[in-house]
């Protein structure tokens, strides 16, 4: 049957892929599994980070830390290989339990100190920055053998288009964030919180550990994201990545997810990152526009989905308050 | 297990919040297959005595024994484990999960891990057919009635508790035809042998499907008793006290020739509102206090927010000296010099961190508008004069309000609304939680003000204050007016018969 929480979801679905063959009419080439895999490859760190960003608001909170966790992670990873000689899968593992932690971290303080998501991850966000800046304010080069050879692997898909090893992390992020959400008790937990946390306590949720496990889970991505951002950029930079968990919120947010809590989809986080691209690419391809033009229509389009919506909880409360429990009767065998 | 080994069994339970007594040695007794009615008006205890045989509240006093054995329910989740289940009227389930989600949330099957959705599908249409209820579990509970959500709770909570049902004012939502539909499936959890408690309001839903009632009044148990055979009259006098007969009304045969006459100044004519009071015709002469009876839910304070404006009438007219006025919101009834005491002080009431001369300057200041603000010097001599006329203490203008006793924090309302001047003043429960000294100091201001010429509406479920203030009584049951009492007919005997009398051939 058709709910109407995944209306917002196939609303995105719709809006992409006429988007999609509105560019692809203009510029042919753009439909292509070229443009797709590099579509992917672009955007794999703010995907990995827009996964974890997804559970977060599900749940009814924000992570506005992301950014500076990305940032943190990849001069950290930046240091440890590129000036200390240190082995980069040594780095990796050690950064992740890092970031981890970091997240967890903060869901302890939200959740025991009652401390609002949003001032905790806020001051999280200074914190986070402040620390990549004591370490180096440079950018700083890394190179290593097996660096490059994870950043030279693809796999050829039909079309002349490659789907890189950063393509496939943020691919596997995603598949396995959507059995998360759908699939396990820790998904419902997250979907009970963001409905009512009060409610969800009463039923039995454990909203503590699963408060901590939400923003570890945040924190364990963004530091996943950081990874895949070094390894784009074959380097580490303090100053990079400033704002984007708000790209990651905007992509959720237009992937369908209400930003109260409670409703929505890992799956439209993914349309949202799409779309996201897609603007992006279709900048390239036109060569005149400035690319700041993909803010404005990010800023139109979200702006778009609010109002949709609210449309949709309009709607149904209307349909709700008018005879809604006499027509649910009939349901009554 | 014997039958006759009470299925739950509270003795002498007591609990006092902050030195405060909600429950001073309540018994309550629950057998299997039974449906036990607790009834009470607001501060009885109900609430407090459900909390602690459901694991919210821990008892200070007391025993509480299930099968014969003594139990400690620490927690929500302890009760549950330990059989009982506990619906609430709103705060409930979760509209944004699926039906199988509520009814499986936390104990999800599983399989290699993963949630079974299939089997979780299946067995919430197995559950969920034992209330005959077959609806599709996949669609999200928001998208369904009160009631089948109320079923829905109802199902899980019999599932994982299965010995008691508490039901917290179920039906407050539901129509007829739903509340029919509810009982069916309590009859039905009765003849598998569980104890049900249900707190209401609505006596007629009471009888027609409690087999026994509890009664509460002040913390104190007041009487248990079988209804079969309970007259309805004497049901109403267990809620709200029989004592109240001997209270001397000699004020009224003094009212008897002052009793004003000729065109009132303010009529309302067929006010009403579809779903919150039937229209009702009411007029109020200066220098009277109408008093407003009935019991919990019969629209007393539905009255009150018509009259205030803050419920839109949709029916009827409200005049003033003759000419018709529109009572759109409070806004519009503060212009026309009315005032309202609101029921719950603390939250719609006091702005608790404003100090007390901001509290009594606001409504003065909404009268005003923002544009012409009134200076924190004048303030002040506004409070100063009210802390002195009303005895407000301690007499700190200054002090936030919340650090103020109840009745100090009523008498400072009061004087909020005293600045304005009022033709009419509202006041719902006016007595409610102060102490006795203040609650006597109140009545007096109360006939103070009406000798001034002020109108007074006081709505109060102690019949005794109604008694002792009220030139004339309307009382409401069922949402609608039902009886109005003059004079020396303002009885408490005469105010429990109305509240009975409507619905009593109904009930024989």
């Amino acid at each position: 049957m058709m709910n109407s929480r995944n209306l917002p979801f196939l609303a995105t679905l719709a809006i992409f892929l006429i988007a999609y063959a509105l560019c692809t009419m203009q510029f042919p080439a753009m439909f292509s599994t070229r443009v797709m895999g590099n579509l992917l490859t672009d955007n794999a760190f703010l995907g990995i980070a827009a996964v974890g960003m997804t559970f977060v608001i599900l749940s009814g909170g924000i992570d506005l830390s992301v950014g500076s966790v990305i940032a943190f992670t990849s001069v950290f990873v930046a240091v440890l290989v590129g000036k200390l000689g240190v082995h980069p899968l040594v780095a990796f593992g050690l950064v992740l339990i890092m970031s981890t932690a970091f997240g967890a971290g903060m869901g302890l303080m939200i959740r025991f100190l009652g401390i609002p998501p949003f001032v905790v991850t806020l001051a999280g966000m200074f914190f986070a920055r402040g620390a990549a800046y004591l370490i180096s304010t440079e950018s700083v080069p890394i190179s290593h053998p097996l660096l490059d050879a994870i950043q030279g692997f693809y796999l050829r898909i039909p079309g002349g288009g490659r789907l890189s090893a950063l393509a496939m992390l943020m691919l596997v992020v995603f598949a396995a964030a959507i059995i998360i959400a759908g699939r396990t008790r820790f998904g419902a937990n997250v979907y009970a919180l963001g409905g009512n946390q009060q409610s969800a306590e009463l039923m039995g949720v454990p909203a503590g550990k699963t408060t901590v496990e939400i923003y570890a889970l945040s924190g364990f991505l963004s530091g996943l994201s950081g990874l895949a951002y070094t390894l784009y950029t074959s380097s580490g930079y303090s100053l990079a990545t400033v704002g984007i968990e708000l790209d990651a919120i905007a992509a959720v947010v237009i992937g369908g997810t209400l930003l109260t809590g409670g409703t929505g989809l890992v799956a439209g986080t993914f349309l949202g990152i799409l779309i996201q691209g897609l603007i992006q690419t279709y900048i390239v391809f036109d060569g005149t526009l400035s690319s700041w033009w993909t803010k404005i229509v990010i800023g139109i389009l979200l702006f778009v989905f609010i109002a949709l919506q609210r449309g949709i909880i309009w709607y149904s409360n209307l349909r709700m308050s008018r005879g809604g429990g006499k027509g649910a009767l009939g349901g009554v065998a | 297990m014997s039958d006759h080994t009470p299925l739950l069994e509270a003795r002498a339970i007591g609990k006092s919040f902050l030195g405060i007594t909600a429950l001073d040695g309540v018994d309550f007794t629950l057998h299997r297959g039974e449906v036990h009615a607790l009834l009470g008006e607001n501060g009885a205890g109900k609430s407090t005595l459900i909390k602690i045989l459901t694991g919210v509240y821990q008892r200070d006093n007391g025993t509480i024994r299930m099968d014969g054995e003594e139990i400690f329910p620490a927690s929500v989740a302890d009760a549950q484990a330990l059989g009982i289940g506990t619906v609430y009227q709103e705060v409930n389930l979760l509209e944004n999960l699926t039906v199988a989600e509520n009814l499986f949330l936390g104990r999800q099957p599983r399989r290699f891990g993963m949630v079974n959705k299939a089997e979780m599908r299946k067995r919430s249409r197995e559950l969920l057919s034992r209330y005959g209820l077959d609806i599709d579990v996949d669609a999200l509970l928001s998208s369904y009635s009160v009631a089948i959500r109320q079923i829905v709770a109802i199902a899980r909570a019999v599932d994982l508790s299965g010995k008691v049902l508490v039901l917290d004012e179920p039906t407050a939502s539901l129509d007829s035809n739903e509340v029919e539909m509810l009982f069916d499936v309590l009859r039905k959890l009765k003849a598998e042998g569980l104890g049900i408690i249900i707190i209401t309001h609505f006596l007629n839903q009471v009888y027609a499907i409690a087999d026994r009632t509890t009664v509460l009044r002040n913390g104190r148990l007041v009487g248990s008793r079988a209804l079969e055979g309970l007259p309805r009259m004497e049901l109403i006098s267990m809620m709200l006290g029989r004592e109240l007969q001997h209270i001397t009304r000699d004020h009224h045969a003094a009212d008897e020739k002052v009793a004003p006459s000729g065109e009132a100044p303010i009529r309302f004519e067929n006010f009403g509102k579809r779903g919150s009071v039937d229209p009702f015709d009411l007029e109020i002469q200066p220098g009277e206090v109408v008093g407003i009876a009935g019991l919990l839910g019969s629209g007393r304070t539905e009255t009150a927010f018509l009259l205030f404006g803050i419920d839109k009438a949709d029916s009827g007219t409200a005049t003033i000296d003759g000419k018709p006025v529109q009572l759109h919101s409070p806004e519009s009834a503060i212009s026309q010099r009315f005032g309202f005491c609101p029921e719950e002080r603390k939250t719609d009431g006091i702005i608790g961190d404003f100090s007390v001369a901001e509290n009594i300057a606001l409504a003065l200041q909404a009268r005003d508008g923002w544009a012409k603000p009134i200076s924190a010097k004048k303030q002040k001599a506004l409070a100063q004069e009210y802390i002195r006329s009303l005895d407000i203490r301690p007499a700190d203008a200054e002090r936030p309000i919340k650090f103020l006793s109840g009745g100090n924090q009523q008498k400072a309302i009061l004087a909020r609304w005293l600045a304005t001047n009022p033709r009419l003043l509202i006041l719902d429960e006016p007595t409610r939680g102060i102490d006795i000294g203040a609650h006597a100091e109140i009545l007096r201001m109360i006939e103070r003000l009406c000798a001034e010429g002020m109108s007074l509406v006081v709505i109060s479920s102690e019949l005794e204050e109604l008694t002792a203030v009220a030139h004339r009584v309307v009382v409401l049951s069922d949402r609608r007016h039902v009886a109005e009492l003059k004079g020396a007919d303002v009885t408490a005997d005469n105010i429990m018969h109305a509240i009975a009398g409507p619905t009593k051939t109904e009930a024989a």
